[in-house]
């Protein structure tokens, strides 16, 4: 399955050290990766590959979020079919 | 496949649902309930229970899943079934509420929100049945807290049946003096439409599978945010903005949709393309009305914004789904649109002004909130009003007024979460006392005959 993880914070330094050493823990592969900055916030998106990931998918998107919290990061994870069915005809 | 050049897109989907309020109103699971049939009303009510726990009992967990997986919220899990008074019509029994109570109780174990279909489909007349469950209504809605019920009246083919409307004009008065709050789960319906998964008027058609899902999205939020970008534009554009976001509004509904059929194997049926406001602030038909150009919502010209509003969310919807049924449109429920409340407490919003809207838009008069001591007989003519509309326009209309016993005009009612609140709002003073005791029936309109 592939799904999206988006993350979100004010600060950029060391996050996607931090958020990629997540993911690796975890077996997850990434596929694609694009940072931006709108205003003073920090966006992260990642389009990953969860096929050898152990945890099931909500377990894994409460683990992020609890991660990212304790660094006080936004981190969502989503299926990417959501964003190709509004966007892709 | 390449999401680096599509950042922006993925952004834009995360703040529509973090910012704007988009979500998922509601998946419905329609279920047959034909085969409950019982001479006793108590072993049809417990048959229906049986059947409703064993049907429905995954619908609450999937959904919980879809909405994990996919990061969009599905606000509500809701039930509709069979016109009860169909499935009842063989009990010797006269009091329906043992089986409005079943439901409760069914609702109750699934954990749904909202079940519907308590109901009957009277346009040209009563069964017995239809009779008995109506006369049950009070009772019904008063003492269960999650049945809905509905009453079609009228209908572009068959005229409107006015004995109906008297009695139901009564039917509210008399729930209202039990509980105001059951008069926020009844629908008086003209033109019912039989997928419809919206409360309070939903209800499993008899033309419908044994089980079906039906989908209906929302996301004012999301219309009202891209409108802030089109502040001086011609009216064109105002339309073209909103059929493109309705457009990916209802792709997601589809995605739900599709999800939610494959996980439960239960056929999918349609996406109710509507635009549904809560009383959270940016959730609001109004402030659409507004942002196209409207001082304040019910002043002139509110109409016509309307009329665009409601065509523009059906273009865009129509091509992002297979399917699309239910009602289609935008709401305007008075007490779930903080836009809405607010401009009928300044009294920028008037009854005449919503009846015209009501020309126009998905439904009806919708959860508005009226003097205390309205008599039965003008809530009848407030609902042969808005069926006329109905039945000669070829749209649904719908009545849901909640005389607020003990309150006058201006006062607050508060119904509580996603019902909202309202001021009460003045009607006209002038008796229809003699037009609504004739009864009988209004012929139905010379272009219903189409064949």
């Amino acid at each position: 399955m592939k799904a999206i993880v988006s993350v979100f914070a004010r600060d950029s330094r060391g996050i996607t050290a931090y958020v990629t050493s997540l993911l690796a823990e975890r077996d997850i592969n990434i596929l694609d990766i694009s940072q931006t900055l709108m205003q003073e916030y920090f966006a992260m998106i990642m389009l990953v590959d969860l096929e050898a990931c152990p945890l099931p998918f909500h377990e894994l998107a409460e683990w992020l979020k609890r991660k990212g919290e304790e660094r006080a990061l936004d981190i969502h994870i989503q299926r990417s079919d959501i964003f190709e069915a509004m966007h892709r005809i | 496949m390449s999401y680096l050049m599509n950042s922006s897109e993925i952004l834009q989907t995360i703040e529509m649902i973090d910012q704007q309020h988009l979500d998922v109103r509601t998946v419905t699971m329609g279920i047959s309930l034909l085969d409950c049939a019982d001479p006793s009303v108590e072993r049809c009510a417990e048959k229906i229970y049986e059947k409703l726990c064993r049907r429905a009992e995954r619908l609450v967990p999937v959904c919980v899943g879809i909405e994990q997986e996919f990061g969009i919220p599905i606000v509500n899990k809701r039930v509709s079934v069979t016109p009860v008074s169909i499935v009842a019509a063989s009990c010797l029994d006269e009091n329906y509420t043992p089986i409005a109570k079943a439901l409760d109780r069914a609702a109750g174990t699934l954990g749904i929100n909202f079940i519907g279909g308590f109901s009957a489909l009277a346009q040209k007349g009563f069964t017995e049945s239809d009779l008995r469950l109506v006369r049950s209504l009070p009772e019904a809605l008063t003492e269960t807290a999650l049945v809905c019920g509905s009453v079609n009246i009228g209908s572009t083919k068959a005229g409107i049946n006015m004995d109906a409307v008297r009695l139901m004009g009564q039917i509210i008065r008399d729930t209202a003096d039990r509980d105001p709050m059951g008069c926020a789960k009844l629908v008086v319906f003209c033109n019912a439409v039989e997928d419809n998964p919206f409360m309070a008027g939903a209800f499993h058609g008899v033309g419908e599978p044994e089980c079906v899902i039906n989908v209906g999205v929302s996301g004012p939020g999301v219309v009202a945010h891209a409108l802030k970008n089109c502040r001086g534009e011609r009216i064109d554009v105002v339309a073209e903005t909103i059929k493109r976001t309705a457009f990916k509004i209802t792709r997601m509904g589809q995605l739900v949709a599709q999800e939610a059929s494959r996980r439960l194997q239960v056929p999918f049926g349609v996406v109710d393309l509507s635009l549904a406001p809560t009383p959270a602030v940016g959730d609001s038909v109004a402030e659409i009305l507004e942002l196209i150009g409207l001082e304040r919502c019910g002043t002139h010209g509110t109409t016509a914004a309307l009329a665009l509003l409601n065509d523009a969310v059906k273009k865009g919807g129509i091509m992002a789904s297979s399917h699309v049924g239910g009602l289609s449109g935008a709401f305007i429920p008075v007490s779930e649109d903080a836009g809405m409340i607010r401009a009928a407490e300044e009294g920028a919003l008037t009854m005449d002004k919503l009846e015209a809207m009501t020309c126009v838009c998905s439904v009806g008069l919708d959860m508005i909130a009226v003097p205390g001591d309205t008599p039965a007989e003008t809530l009848s003519a407030i609902i042969a009003d808005e069926a006329a509309i109905g039945m000669i326009n070829s749209k649904t209309t719908a009545a849901r007024l909640i005389p607020a016993v003990g309150k006058a005009i201006g006062d607050r009612v508060d119904f509580g979460g996603l019902l909202g609140s309202a001021p009460v709002i003045p009607l006209h003073t002038g008796s229809a006392k003699e037009f609504i005791s004739r009864g009988g029936r209004i012929p139905a309109p010379i272009h219903s005959l189409r064949n």
